[in-house]
């Protein structure tokens, strides 16, 4: 026995030599990291310049990738017409969080905001707008104190000025780290949209993957017209949650697009290449004006 | 450490096996209790109680989450976690308040909201979102006590109001102990320190103006509950005769302003600290 685990040690040795000698045989490629990215859908590997110009969906299975604040918002409204506002409101550590800081740190590095929220009054063909976008790659988009008032304010900036609103919505849901402050940005941004619905304004939700938790829960699903948008993850509870609660396998489909779509929570599921087409038909359609067809 | 305790022991005493459940509560507040059932949509949820009860001679809208006692009915009641059946059968009857001009009260006593595949199915995140933006708007007095147990979206759900109550020995969360001890450590053991850092309790809810008043419970429900009760009775009368002389207009403005208020952030490198101090 003891023989046999030698020779198959010495094997293994000369095995992992003769494999760096060949390595060194290759003059070294210079490669750049991530210029290729992975589907997380079917696994196919697409070139990222290819991605890029794709609006970020995968070209073999149409898996819409996540997409940062600033990006989307260029995808999304007339270039040149974007006019921050309330930029400079960020969080604070009201509960001496650890890494709190650290966490916001990295946030604003990864999504080149000062919040997960970036907020403004834009056009869309020409139509004023007041439109918010929250980035997921800012602490997942969790609204905390910060979140809450920029959502607070645009709707309040929405309704003082009388513009129809788009929200896009990316967030695993109320912060953690702020505890029951972020839970009671739920009834602050509620509160705001009552007042502006009083006024018979626009709202267009777009939930976008994933919304989940405290903002699905919130501003994301009270739109006059909730959108989805294709490939997202839709829901209250995690799935873990649920399946420890229940301690069955969840259903396939569970809280996708389509299952919002199927059991009656959303308008519309749009692709994401018509999603400009799309909000500027019902922008059009609420102006108060003759449409021509 | 005595942070740890403080906090922990809350946790502990506001699940209390010998701690009323709202039933407790509606009998000896509103003796003439009437229950009223369903959402005229689907079912009747039984994590939620709701109906008709006089108050101080007052007729009064009552929506409270139930846990029950015995394992027979913390069953029925599924431990207080509502499904969005539920939430629409409060906000059914919260709209009739409004009509009759009743007053109402909400008792927050749950975990959360349930989540499972039919709660998910029929919108348990739509339900939540309609009722905290729809109690914004209802013209009409509502008042809001937590009594043991406050979580989450699933508290919130029926705990917009005019004035927010907390008994002396219940929390009230964004998630419970062991949930954020699960998110932020990765272990739900650790929830005793998690309870510490969390804010939970009636006093820290008060600094951060969250709620206004602390009800207190002398040795503390669980052993003599007439004595919280009493100090409730007393502290909802004065509030109740309070709130119904405001004007529709002044009512709404002052609701909506105390939510407004609520957030701790920084703005232009000031500290924006909220207090609970009227504007």
């Amino acid at each position: 026995m003891n023989d046999f685990l030698n020779e198959r040690k010495h094997k293994l040795e000369d095995f992992k030599k003769n494999i760096r000698k060949k390595q060194t045989n290759y003059e070294p490629i210079d490669i750049p990291d991530g210029l290729f990215v992975k589907c997380d859908q079917c696994g196919a590997a697409i070139y990222e310049k290819t991605l890029e110009a794709n609006h970020s969906i995968c070209p073999y299975c149409e898996y819409h990738f996540r997409m940062g604040a600033l990006k989307r918002l260029s995808l999304t409204i007339d270039q040149g017409s974007f006019v921050e506002i309330n930029a400079h409101i960020q969080s604070t550590n009201p509960l001496n969080m650890e890494d709190y800081q650290d966490k916001l740190e990295k946030g604003k590095k990864l999504s080149g905001l000062n919040e997960a929220f970036l907020s403004g009054e834009a056009t869309l063909v020409g139509i004023p707008i007041a439109i918010g976008i929250l980035d997921s790659n800012f602490m997942m988009g969790s609204m905390g104190s910060a979140v809450g008032e920029k959502v607070t304010r645009l709707i309040e900036y929405a309704t003082e000025k009388k513009l129809p609103l788009i929200i896009f919505s990316a967030s695993g849901g109320a912060r953690m780290q702020e505890g029951i402050l972020s839970l009671m940005q739920m009834a602050k941004t509620s509160a705001a949209l009552e007042y502006f619905d009083k006024k018979g304004l626009l709202y267009i939700s777009v939930l976008t993957n994933p919304t989940t938790g405290g903002v699905a829960a919130s501003f994301a699903s009270l739109g006059d017209i909730n959108i989805a948008e294709k490939s997202s993850l839709i829901g209250f509870a995690g799935a873990r949650v649920i399946k420890q609660t229940i301690r069955q396998e969840l259903p396939e489909g569970f809280q996708t697009d389509t299952f919002q779509l199927d059991h009656g929570q959303v308008d519309l599921v749009i692709h994401r290449k018509d999603m400009r087409k799309t909000l500027y038909k019902l922008l059009q359609l609420h102006q108060g004006k003759k449409v021509e067809v | 450490m005595s942070d740890i305790n403080v906090a922990w022991e809350k946790v502990k005493l506001a699940r209390h096996p010998k701690r009323p459940t709202a039933s407790y509560l509606i009998k000896e507040l509103f003796p003439d209790f009437i229950e009223l059932h369903g959402d005229r949509g689907f079912a009747d949820d039984e994590a939620i109680t709701a109906g008709l009860g006089t108050f101080n001679s007052i007729p009064m809208t009552i929506i409270a989450e139930e846990k029950g006692k015995t394992t027979e009915e913390k069953i029925k009641h599924n431990f207080g976690m509502p499904h969005p059946e539920g939430y629409r059968k409060a906000i059914r009857l919260m709209k009739q308040a409004e009509k009759f001009k009743r007053p109402i009260l909400c008792i927050i006593d749950t975990p959360g909201a349930y989540p499972g595949i039919g709660a998910e199915e029929r919108g348990q995140a739509q339900a939540i979102a309609y009722n905290l933006k729809t109690m914004m708007g209802l013209k009409t007095p509502i008042m809001v006590v937590v009594l043991s147990e406050g979580g989450s979206g699933g508290a919130l759900a029926i705990g917009v109001g005019d004035h927010i109550f907390m008994f002396e020995n219940s929390i009230y969360a964004i998630l419970s102990p062991e949930g954020y001890a699960s998110i932020i450590y990765k272990d739900s053991a650790q929830a005793d320190h998690a309870a510490s850092i969390m804010k939970l309790t009636a006093e820290d809810l008060k600094g951060f103006g969250v709620i206004d008043t602390i009800i207190s419970e002398g040795e503390g429900l669980h052993i003599n509950p007439d004595f919280g009760i009493q100090s409730f009775k007393t502290e909802l009368a004065k509030t109740l005769k309070k709130l119904m002389t405001l004007s529709e207009n002044k009512l709404l403005t002052q609701r909506y302003q105390k939510f407004r208020k609520m957030g701790v952030f920084v703005e232009q490198g000031e500290s924006n600290e909220t207090e609970s101090t009227e504007n």
